[in-house]
């Protein structure tokens, strides 16, 4: 049943990534893009991963990505016909950029040892919480710094006159 | 596999979710009458009243319309997704009940993180609204898709940041934990309700509640005399029943949750034989949310709809300054006490 499961979502995933990049219409890829956020959450599920799976919803599915299809529907933006040729250059210098990401991949699948067994309940809320607020403290207060700084450059930006 | 799918384990889950998914595509159905009746009785006018007695069968009637109608699609329209709208809204609307519990084990699945499970379904949702009104290519649901997504996401923060201080003092994120933590009572006759911990939370909750499904006086994204009908003014027949259904169930969870949370869940008293104590954690359940959905709909009837700029400032001036607050005040009395 897990392994029907993982075939299932593994599946989804990967054919909504080439979605991503085949696809013409930017509004398409975007909506690719939210199937394949989906797809992953549900391998989280089935690692046992349940918070993690449901604020990867959250915070991309549902909150960053409906503000990618807002503005891309705001601007209503033409599809991607004409615009090939300009990034001819792009393509060209993907084919090393290519070949260097799956050389890494394969040179670390290749050494990878069996990952030992993620300890019981390492991904609920509670043990999350727990080591954020102790191991991972200093980089967790820095992270909420810098959105915080984010933030704050925002509403200087959009705000004309302060 | 098929044996799991002979299983007694098995086949008692797919009663439960016959039970649940048959039993609220009822109630939603009849939630629109109770809609339409309860508006008439306070505009004193009789309401849908002619098939079936007290109007009892109309529901069956508006969907057979529905079914019946013909199907327009726009001739600009972008059709696949035009048609892929309808089925976002409701899919996600609808997926929520699977973790809701109707009762001690009335219930699909009890998932450790189930209430941020309903907020992650639930906030999928605006991708129908936003892409049914992108797809119609008209001016009217364009201006409404904007409006409810930019509506949808600023009150999605005050909805979540109200509920946590609930989790502070519950301590738990899961749906039947949560209800587990309100029995009892407190001095023998005050009911060991969450509410009481929590009004300001509450209140803050309801108002997110309310303007996050799109209801009046929030119901921004349709006001009928701006935009016409909003982002589903293209939509007819089936498709746009689909849409009312979402927003129907969509009002349900909120008011489910806002029972699980603050007002007891299934928890009250307990009496008579054993069929009577089994039934009534269901009964009472379904009785606080019918509150909701009377408070809901009486809303609706009684106050008018308010501008989109005092929306936003309502939101993100009023609701989210005191929902920070109450959770700043929550966790420094949770700390000392």
């Amino acid at each position: 049943m897990i392994e029907l499961l993982f075939l299932l979502f593994a599946a989804v995933a990967v054919g909504a990534a080439i979605n991503v990049l085949v696809q013409k219409h930017v509004l398409y890829s975007s909506l690719s893009l939210i199937v394949l956020l989906t797809a992953i959450s549900g391998l989280f599920v089935l690692m046992q991963a349940e918070f993690l799976a449901v604020i990867n919803v959250i915070v991309y599915a549902g909150a960053i990505m409906v503000l990618f299809v807002f503005v891309i529907m705001l601007l209503n933006l033409p599809s991607d016909e004409d615009g090939a040729d300009r990034l001819r250059w792009l393509k060209l210098a993907g084919i090393p950029m290519g070949l260097f990401l799956l050389f890494m991949v394969v040179r670390t699948l290749w050494n990878v040892q069996s990952a030992p067994a993620a300890p019981e309940l390492a991904g609920t809320a509670q043990a999350i919480g727990a080591s954020l607020f102790t191991d991972y403290l200093l980089p967790f207060e820095l992270t909420s710094l810098l959105i915080l700084i984010a933030l704050m450059g925002a509403v200087v930006f959009a705000k004309k006159d302060l | 596999m098929i044996e799991y799918l002979s299983s007694r384990e098995f086949l008692i889950l797919f009663a439960k979710m016959i039970t649940i998914f048959g039993g609220m595509m009822t109630a939603l159905a009849y939630t629109t009458l109770l809609e339409r009746r309860l508006m008439a009785f306070v505009q004193m006018r009789p309401g849908p009243n002619r098939v079936g007695p007290f109007g009892l069968l109309q529901p069956l009637a508006d969907g057979l319309k529905f079914l019946f109608k013909e199907q327009v699609v726009p001739t600009s329209a972008n059709v696949l997704l035009y048609y892929a709208a309808p089925v976002i809204s409701l899919v996600p609307a609808l997926l929520s009940f699977s973790v809701i519990p109707f009762g001690p084990d009335l219930r699909v699945a009890d998932v450790s993180v189930g209430l941020l499970l309903i907020f992650a379904i639930t906030s999928l949702g605006v991708y129908g609204i936003v892409l049914g009104g992108w797809a119609s290519n008209s001016k009217y649901p364009m201006m409404g898709a904007m409006r409810s997504s930019a509506q949808m996401l600023s009150y999605e923060l005050s909805l979540t940041l109200s509920v946590v201080g609930v989790l502070m003092i519950a301590n738990t994120l899961s749906l039947s934990s949560l209800v587990q933590g309100q029995q009892g009572t407190w001095f023998g006759f005050l009911p060991k309700w969450n509410i009481f911990l929590q009004p300001i939370g509450f209140f803050v909750y309801v108002f997110s509640g309310v303007a996050e499904t799109n209801r009046l006086p929030f119901d921004l994204a349709e006001s009928e005399q701006e935009l016409v009908a909003g982002w589903h003014t293209e939509y007819s027949g089936m498709k746009f029943a689909m849409f009312f259904l979402a927003e129907y169930a969509n009002m349900v969870t909120v008011s489910a949750l806002a029972t699980i949370m603050f007002l007891g869940g299934w928890n009250g008293p307990a009496f008579g034989p054993w069929w009577l104590q089994m039934a009534l954690p269901t009964f009472w359940f379904l009785l606080k949310i019918g509150v909701f959905l009377f408070f809901y709909i009486l809303v609706r009837a009684t106050i008018p709809r308010v501008r989109y700029d005092q929306l936003m400032y309502f939101g993100w001036k009023v609701l989210l300054p005191i929902a920070l607050a109450n959770i700043l005040v929550t966790s420094f009395l949770v700390a000392i006490l």
